[in-house]
This record gives structure tokens, C-alpha cells and sequence, in this order.
């Protein structure tokens, strides 16, 4: 039978090795960028990521459902009022990608559009 | 053997006692008995009646100029198939109806009587189709004409750009009555293939519909949505997009936004507008395409 002391050894033991594990284990917290969609805009309608460095978009729209289409980075989602959409986002290339509106909104749909700039 | 007056019944019974000699590929009878007669339809596209801005100062006149245009045909077409954005979009449902009234009485000028029409996303996509459907019935339909059977599909009527499970359906069990050899003719508003995700210029399940269709041997689509000429083909599938009468866009990834259309060039008004005839050619899916520029 262990005792008391020893117990607590062992707890001791196990949180420090947790503990220096987790620096090399856990990644940090990706950045969240919101975008707000509204007729017929994306604000930011610009944004800059770095090549390999995780994000998290977080997507809402202010006025009625949109789209988010960006097929270059694989993302497709609806945009709808009062709620949050999170994608998660790893740009895996360089370059300017852009995204537009996929769910007709009216007359200025076809303007409705941003850009992701990813550098190297 | 192949007489021109050997109709689908006659051809069945001949294929259930000789099948062998009609090879694979082949056209249906009621195909070939057609093709004897110069058949042709004219296809117009995005019209976008109520469009006013610089990318075409002569809105007011194009439709009618195009109107005029086909009612100056030698020959007639047997009838004139709209392709979608017959009215530009509008958020007021009443507008909306108003300029669809006024669309139809333009193209009630038209020589030809038999007018068909599917609703592009600026008719049909902030309300379901509602509208459209007021005043030009039903979205998606078939119809069966010289002996090609015919598709329209609605990929506009769902904002997210969706044919949708009924129709695709509906589309399963329409097919499902037709030979393979049944030259088919499908209309829609947007490509079913993915032209330019990057613009959206795609539908959403085209490609489920593209499925449905791969077995026939004859398919051939006609749509708009683009407002240029364009030809591709997926699989034997072969797909025409024609000019608007509107304003041109550009080529797929020729800018790096969909926006700005092709501005009008006053030296050259109307450059780039037109309408298409369709002609039966030497194959059942060889339409024979003649653009007709406005120009
Ligand atoms: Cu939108």
C-alpha cells in the first residue's frame, strides 16, 4: 500500500513531466480574423496570413445569408446573421486568393468579393 | 431501311426481331426522320431587362433591337428559348414583376410564337422563383421537339446555385424513360460544369446532374450566366454558352475579379451582344451553331 506521502511523489511527478511537455506538445492559439459579410461587402475585404501559420476565420453576416467561396484554399460556407461560422484555415501556397459571395444577394452580388494575401 | 417516315414504333419492332443492325451510337429514328427537314430554334440569353448603367447606356433598346434582329430571319426558327436573366434583379418584388410585365410585352413582338423560358439567378433567386413562375410557369421542365427531347433545368432558383434533390430526381426519372441513343438537348442558366469556381461560375450540383446524364450518347447543354461564347466539353457532353444581350464579361481569369463586365465601347456599340441559332447538323449531338452578333 502506498502512503500518503508517497502518493503525492507520484502526483508531483506526473504534473512536472506534464508540464514540460506541454510547450512542445500543444500548439499555440491559431488568430482569429473576423469577417463580416453585408450587401455587397466583406469587411476586411483584404487579408494578409503567412504561408504555413494556422488562423482561425471566424465568419458572420450583418444584413441577411451570404456565401464565402474561396476554392483555391478549399473553403466553402454559408454566411448567415447572428451566427458564427469557424473555419479553420492553414495556407499551404503563396499567392493572392480570391473570395466572392456564392448565394445570390441581390443587385451587386457579382461585386461582393475580398482577397487573402499569403506570403511566403 | 433507315426511312425517313419510320417512326419509334416501327423502329422497335425492328429491333426486337433485327436489333443487330442498328449499332451502337446510333440516332433514334425519330431523330433521323426530323433531320430530313432543316430544323432550327434560336437560343437568347440574359437580357436583363431593367439593367440600367454604363456597361450598356442602350438598355432601353437592346431587347427590341434583338427582337428585331431574329424577326429579320429568312428563316423562321421553330421557336426561341430564354435562357435566364430575362429582368435584372431587383429587391422590390413589385419592380421585379413590373419589368417582367414589360419584358414580355417586348418579346411579344417576336414573329415566332413559341416562346420558352427558364429564369436565370437575377429573376429567380430572391424569391424563390416566385415571380417567374407568375409569369413564364414553370422553372424546369421537358419538352420533346423534332425528335430531340429537351431539358430545363432551374440551377437559379436556389440562391446557393442548387438544382436540389427534387429536380435531380425528377431529372433521374425523366431520363430513365429516354433511350440511350435519345438525342437530348439540356437548357439551364448557369454551366453545369465548373467553368470558373473562382467567379462562381459553376452550379453548386451540377456535377450530379452531369452524372445523370453521362450514359445518354447524344447530350448536348445550351446556357447563359457567362454573357460570352463559350465551348467545352465534360466526358461526350459538349457545353455552349452563349453571347448575352446585355453586356460581355470577361474571359474566365482574364482580371482578377468577376466585376468589372466588358465596358462599352462607343465606337462599337453592341460589340460582343447577340443571340444564337441552333440547327440540327450532321449528328444528333453535332448541332449545327451559327452566333449571330448584334454588331
Ligand atoms: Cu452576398
Amino acid at each position: 500500500m502506498l502512503g500518503r506521502q508517497a502518493i503525492a511523489a507520484v502526483v508531483a511527478l506526473a504534473t512536472a513531466a506534464a508540464g514540460a511537455l506541454t510547450p512542445a506538445r500543444a500548439a499555440p492559439e491559431p488568430a482569429v480574423i473576423r469577417i463580416s459579410a453585408k450587401k455587397f461587402e466583406y469587411t476586411p475585404a483584404k487579408i494578409v496570413l503567412k504561408k504555413g501559420v494556422p488562423v482561425v476565420l471566424e465568419l458572420t453576416a450583418i444584413d441577411r445569408i451570404h456565401g464565402f467561396k474561396m476554392p483555391a484554399l478549399g473553403i466553402r460556407s454559408d454566411v448567415l446573421p447572428d451566427q458564427t461560422v469557424r473555419v479553420p484555415l492553414t495556407p499551404d501556397k503563396p499567392g493572392t486568393f480570391v473570395f466572392a459571395c456564392d448565394v445570390f444577394c441581390g443587385d451587386g452580388h457579382e461585386d461582393m468579393d475580398g482577397t487573402i494575401v499569403v506570403e511566403e | 431501311m433507315m426511312k425517313s417516315d419510320l417512326d419509334r414504333r416501327d423502329f422497335l419492332k425492328l429491333a426486337g426481331c433485327g436489333g443487330v443492325v442498328f449499332a451502337a451510337g446510333l440516332a433514334s429514328p425519330a431523330y433521323l426522320a426530323a433531320a430530313g427537314r432543316d430544323f432550327h430554334f434560336v437560343q437568347m440569353t440574359d437580357t436583363h431587362w431593367g439593367f440600367a448603367g454604363a456597361p450598356n447606356p442602350e438598355a432601353r433598346t437592346t431587347l427590341p433591337r434583338a427582337v428585331a434582329a431574329v424577326n429579320a430571319l429568312g428563316r423562321q426558327p421553330e421557336f426561341i428559348m430564354f435562357t435566364g436573366d430575362l429582368t435584372h434583379t431587383t429587391d422590390d418584388p413589385k419592380e421585379r414583376r413590373r419589368r417582367m410585365a414589360e419584358f414580355k410585352d417586348i418579346v411579344k413582338e417576336l414573329r415566332v410564337k413559341e416562346l420558352r423560358f427558364i429564369p436565370g439567378e437575377h429573376d429567380a433567386s430572391l424569391d424563390a422563383g416566385e415571380a417567374f413562375k407568375e409569369f413564364f410557369g414553370r422553372t424546369y421542365y421537358t419538352f420533346d421537339h423534332a425528335g430531340i427531347h429537351f431539358i430545363a433545368l432551374d440551377n437559379v432558383s436556389d440562391p446557393g446555385a442548387k438544382i436540389g434533390r427534387a429536380q435531380l430526381d425528377w431529372l433521374a426519372a425523366d431520363l430513365a424513360q429516354q433511350s440511350k441513343d435519345q438525342p437530348i438537348i439540356v437548357l439551364a442558366h448557369r454551366p453545369l460544369f465548373d467553368l470558373y469556381p473562382d467567379w462562381d461560375w459553376a452550379t453548386a450540383d451540377g456535377a450530379a446532374a452531369l452524372d445523370l446524364l453521362m450514359p445518354y450518347r447524344h447530350v448536348t447543354v445550351f446556357y447563359g450566366h457567362i454573357h460570352q461564347e463559350h465551348h467545352h466539353t465534360t466526358g461526350h457532353i459538349a457545353h455552349h454558352a452563349a453571347t448575352s444581350l446585355i453586356f460581355p464579361q470577361p474571359a474566365p481569369g482574364s482580371q482578377p475579379k468577376r466585376t468589372p463586365p466588358v465596358a462599352w465601347n462607343p465606337a462599337a456599340p453592341f460589340k460582343g451582344l447577340g443571340f444564337r441559332d441552333i440547327a440540327n447538323g450532321p449528328a444528333p449531338d453535332q448541332p449545327a451553331i451559327r452566333e449571330v452578333p448584334l454588331a
